[in-house]
């Protein structure tokens, strides 16, 4: 699983993607929607949980928490940002 | 001046054209915040013919300014920037009828200011005014042109565009100060705003004449390390689109630059042994001073450097702010490389019984 990460969720994880071998998960606790993808995430990097507002794309279009992934859509963590 | 012409690079372009240039010409834009962002905002809205540009910022041009905030120059540090960007922007184009609001946008105000324009660009640099231009841009039934930077990445949309969503139908929660940096305390690479505003200028422009296709529905992802553009597709949440009244509150929190410290800030450090110098009179330092601190008039100051170790931070302060300032700006000419801090509202800030000598 490919996921493409933007604004302070790059320098929370500390690179500009994050790519989950299909291996790290064991056979029935891979995430299979958004929102578990996000406790899995919140779980590797807590920082993560302090956000208010983390919005997630799935495929390039806004995915609520229900929304069902699999290994081969491209994730997108896109946190709000604020400079100017 | 001849009119005659002035325009013809764009009003030959068959999609724009003549109508577009009447369109423009037509047009209330208020850009909020005259920083990296908003400069290339007004300035290429200026040139190419808006009818009325509204202006809202309240900062002094600092030093730091420079490196993005390129209408600005080494002589304007410590002039308000709404004052010297109008100067420009008439030069540029003496036809636009101006509208500046020298102050920041508040909860307060920006009902009132929003109200007469057509577009709002937001072009600040937190979280709360931010909110706060959706939450007035949905009150009013107005799109605004949003961009924001994170280090060598931008985000550009349009939001609230006609049915189109809002800024809260992506990020529903405004984002406390701690969790996500603010105040431009991220660092931005300088040629940055100037790609994102020229973006947001752009969406303005299609926006007032119904070129193209405008950034509704979409944010635009820019990463400047890789030339990489994303582009996220995202719907209207009717909860957020009929918001009637504003927040009670938006957090503000006030963004000192990162040459400045408030009172309290400073009063935290006392412990540290800060190296601290009030560049007041004697008799002034004399009757209300910080016994920590070392009194250097500011006449005297460039006499004196020697007192001052550069090695270390060092702290001015004076009454209200202002010879602080000034001592800032002679001690930056001499000493370029000194990490120098001005004590925001000075001693006017400090009760009497708190802290004289």
């Amino acid at each position: 699983m490919n996921i493409l990460l933007f604004g302070v969720t790059k320098d929370i994880i500390g690179s500009p993607s994050l790519s989950i071998p299909s291996t790290a998960f064991s056979r029935n606790d891979a995430p299979k929607t958004v929102g578990e993808l996000r406790e899995f995430l919140e779980k590797a990097y807590p920082e993560l949980q302090n956000l208010a507002s983390l919005a997630v794309a799935v495929n390039n279009s806004y995915a609520e928490d229900e929304k069902e992934i699999n290994s081969f859509d491209e994730i997108a963590l896109i946190p709000p940002v604020s400079g100017g | 001046m001849s009119e005659d012409g002035r325009f013809i690079r764009q009003t030959s372009l068959s999609q724009f054209g003549a109508e577009g240039q009447r369109k423009l010409a037509h047009g209330r834009v208020l850009v909020v915040g005259l920083g990296g962002l908003g400069l290339p905002v007004a300035s290429y809205l200026n040139a190419m013919g808006l009818g009325t540009l509204g202006l809202v910022e309240q900062d002094l041009v600092e030093l730091h300014n420079l490196q993005r905030q390129v209408l600005y120059t080494e002589k304007d540090i410590g002039k308000p920037k709404i004052e010297v960007a109008l100067e420009r922007l008439k030069a540029q184009n003496n036809q636009t009828d101006f509208i500046v609001f020298d102050r920041f946008l508040t909860k307060d105000n920006a009902i009132e200011i929003i109200r007469d324009f057509d577009i709002v660009v937001d072009a600040t640099d937190n979280f709360p005014t931010r909110y706060l231009i959706n939450d007035t841009c949905v009150i009013l039934g107005k799109p605004f042109v949003y961009g924001a930077l994170h280090g060598f990445e931008g985000h550009v949309s349009v939001f609230n565009h006609a049915h189109g969503p809002t800024y809260r139908c992506l990020f529903p929660t405004q984002p406390d100060s701690e969790s996500i940096p603010n105040c431009d305390a991220h660092g931005v690479l300088g040629v940055l705003p100037g790609i994102i505003g020229t973006l947001q200028a752009l969406e303005t422009v299609k926006l007032l004449t119904g070129i193209g296709e405008v950034l509704s529905g979409r944010l635009l992802l820019y990463d400047g390390l890789t030339q990489a553009t994303n582009s996220i597709s995202f719907k209207a949440d009717p909860k957020n689109k009929n918001q009637t009244k504003l927040k009670p509150s938006y957090n503000f929190v006030s963004c000192p630059s990162k040459d400045t410290i408030t009172i309290n800030e400073l009063m935290s450090l006392l412990k540290t042994k800060p190296q601290i110098i009030d560049v007041r009179t004697e008799a002034e330092y004399q009757s209300h001073g910080l016994k920590e601190a070392l009194n250097i008039p500011l006449q005297q100051l460039h006499d004196e450097l020697k007192v001052i170790d550069f090695a270390k931070p060092v702290y001015l302060i004076c009454q209200s702010g202002q010879r602080a300032k000034m001592a800032y700006q002679e001690l930056k000419k001499t000493q370029p490389k000194a990490v120098l801090y001005t004590v925001l509202g000075g001693m006017a800030n400090i009760p009497l019984h708190a802290s004289t000598n």
